[in-house]
């Protein structure tokens, strides 16, 4: 199911605590960006891994945002438009992001290569507006260089 | 990552490492690093609880509690292990300081973890971070590994026999979860639904254990207090708000950033001073004080206020998280209103009915509002709503829903009644700022 590597974090990571269930917040961020999303597969393997059933698994994965069971662009824009982002423009930008990228909120290319999503505070504040994709933060946004962003992982993403 | 910024009237304490290596293990111990514990060492538990409290510092999260005696409210004996846990969950909207403390200082949190380990006699500290912070994990993951290589964790810390063990563990998206009753459970590896109090944490928290929760800022502070004594600390700022703190600028300003100054600065300083005044040569309409679940303040209230935890109490408001957010003369506050309690409404878990409840009918309101489709009786419904929320939720999440909501409709009530009988938004707004940063 998971890289040897991510395997062997995984048998680390539930020594860390108590209880076994403990780890499972992590192994599922973890497992998610290895496999794309949190498939059935993924669930019953993580499951066994922390001797909890597929249900309480689905029952955790629901609460946290981050956390998704459909396969998202392979490139997911969060674009922030909480007070601060949407003070310097974080709206405008979400809404170039909708038109440049042809996709809404939650949304997927057909082509998978990117996605996008209107997050709540992602912790930019003074650097506003900003914006994530996968993990790597963005900031002191305008259109114009969001434009450059997006087209580097397009080009990024054909290399 | 994100940009560093300066300002003459700062006090570098919790800061003083930014932007000089110090992710490093031996560039930290050659800025003083390491040193605190070592003094911790030799003193006895209440020794060390006593420097706290001496020092004054209060929670930097947003809560203000005195961190001193948080620690003595942990029982001495236990038959179940101890814990400290460090709250690096930073998500309420317009706080950004401990993103900047664990990217550029992480062993400072490790070491205040050891030091609040060896004051309430805990042998374990977890280090949690918002999922959204991942390249953070990785800055962690180091620091921890180079302390254990070092030996300054692990069966025999700093050659002295004793133990202390300290893991990094990660969210996934979830502002209710920096509640720290929530936290526990999220760190349990359960939805992150706040428990009943009391018992409080420190008595019954990590997998039933007394625990000790504090703020990422918070720890980061106790090495300086354990270094430079705990009256110098508490001398920075007013009585009983003691030491310095990281204020994170956005908004309406010419020069966004995170600043450490004194507790006690005056606000108007720190918009017109530190932060170069409000952009594009506008005027100033409001303040968020410390993260969108304080009181919003009218300009003529924030410049006259300072900022430390007892003016805001005496004027019934909240200092808060430090996320200062500063709104021009244009913004309609109908909007903001709404936007605020669209995040709300997103982040409520629906455990509490009030807040499950209240958010969403509140957004509907002020979605309804903002298109022109309120009526008159909204206004005072809205008020009505958001009071009933106040108290009445396991963790403060109803609460913060609620407070900025009532301040806005009490303070800009005329800015509803502009949005009657159909009229769209008056407030429109011109002339978004420029990036602070190139």
């Amino acid at each position: 199911m998971f890289s040897e590597q991510l395997s062997k974090k995984f048998d680390k990571m539930v020594t860390n605590y108590p209880t076994k269930r403990s780890a499972l917040v992590p192994m599922l961020l973890f497992a998610q960006d290895e496999v794309g999303y949190l498939s059935d597969e993924v669930i019953t393997d993580l499951a066994k891994r922390v001797d909890l059933t597929e249900l309480e698994v689905k029952n955790v994965i629901s609460y946290y945002s981050m956390l998704h069971t459909k396969l998202m662009g392979k490139y997911h824009v969060q674009v922030c438009t909480n007070i601060s982002c949407m003070l310097r423009g974080g709206e405008e930008l979400l809404d170039h992001c909708k038109s440049k990228l042809g996709i809404g909120h939650k949304q997927t290319q057909p082509d998978g290569l990117f996605s996008l999503e209107e997050v709540e505070c992602i912790g930019a504040c003074s650097w506003a507006p900003a914006v994530q994709v996968n993990y790597d933060f963005h900031e002191n946004l305008t259109p114009a260089k969001m434009d450059k962003v997006l087209d580097q992982y397009a080009k990024k993403a054909k290399q | 990552m994100a940009d560093l910024v300066s300002h003459p009237d700062e006090t570098k304490v919790v800061s003083s490492r930014f932007g000089k290596g110090a992710t490093n293990i031996d560039r930290y111990i050659e800025l003083d690093g390491y040193k605190a514990v070592r003094k911790a060492l030799e003193m006895t538990p209440d020794a060390i609880i006593n420097e706290v409290k001496t020092s004054s510092l209060r929670g930097r999260g947003g809560a203000g509690f005195p961190t001193g005696m948080k620690w003595s409210f942990v029982p001495k004996e236990s038959a179940k292990p101890k814990y400290v846990l460090v709250n690096g969950d930073e998500s309420e909207p317009g706080t950004c300081k401990d993103r900047l403390i664990l990217e550029h200082d992480p062993h400072a949190v490790i070491e205040g973890v050891i030091i609040a380990g060896l004051a309430v006699g805990a042998q374990k500290g977890y280090i949690y971070i918002r999922g959204e912070y991942r390249y953070l994990l990785t800055i962690m993951q180091k620091a921890i590994d180079d302390a254990y290589a070092k030996g300054f964790l692990g069966d025999n810390i700093f050659d002295t026999g004793k133990k202390f063990d300290c893991y990094w563990h990660t969210g996934a998206g979830a502002y209710e979860v920096g509640e720290e009753s929530a936290l526990m459970e999220s760190l349990e590896g359960k939805r992150g639904i706040p428990r009943i109090r009391p018992p409080f944490p420190a008595v019954v928290g990590l997998w039933g254990g007394p625990t000790v929760i504090n703020n990422v800022e918070t720890l980061a502070s106790v090495p300086h207090i354990m270094l430079m004594g705990g009256q110098k600390f508490a001398d920075f700022g007013p009585p009983k708000n003691g030491g310095t703190r990281l204020f994170c600028l956005s908004g309406h300003v010419n020069k966004p950033g995170v600043y450490e100054l004194p507790l006690g600065y005056p606000m108007e300083k720190l918009i017109y001073g530190v932060g170069g005044g409000i952009s594009n040569g506008k005027k100033l309409k409001a303040v968020v004080p410390g993260g969108s679940s304080t009181y919003l303040l009218t300009a003529d209230e924030a410049v006259k206020m300072n900022l430390d935890f007892d003016s805001f109490a005496k004027t019934g408001g909240f200092l808060g998280s430090g996320g200062v957010v500063v709104l021009d003369e244009d913004t309609c506050m109908v909007k903001f209103a709404l936007r605020v309690m669209k995040f709300y409404q997103h982040e409520s878990c629906g455990w509490c009915i009030p807040c499950r409840e209240g958010t969403d009918w509140l957004k509907k309101t002020l979605t309804r509002f903002h298109s022109g489709g309120g009526v008159k009786k909204d206004i005072d419904n809205i008020n009505y709503l958001a009071q009933n929320m106040l108290g009445r939720t396991f963790c403060p999440l109803g609460d913060a829903a609620a407070i900025p909501t009532i301040s806005i409709v009490q303070k800009w009530r005329q800015e509803f009644e502009d949005h009657l009988e159909g009229k769209p938004c008056p407030y429109e707004h011109k002339g978004i700022p420029a990036p602070a940063f190139a």
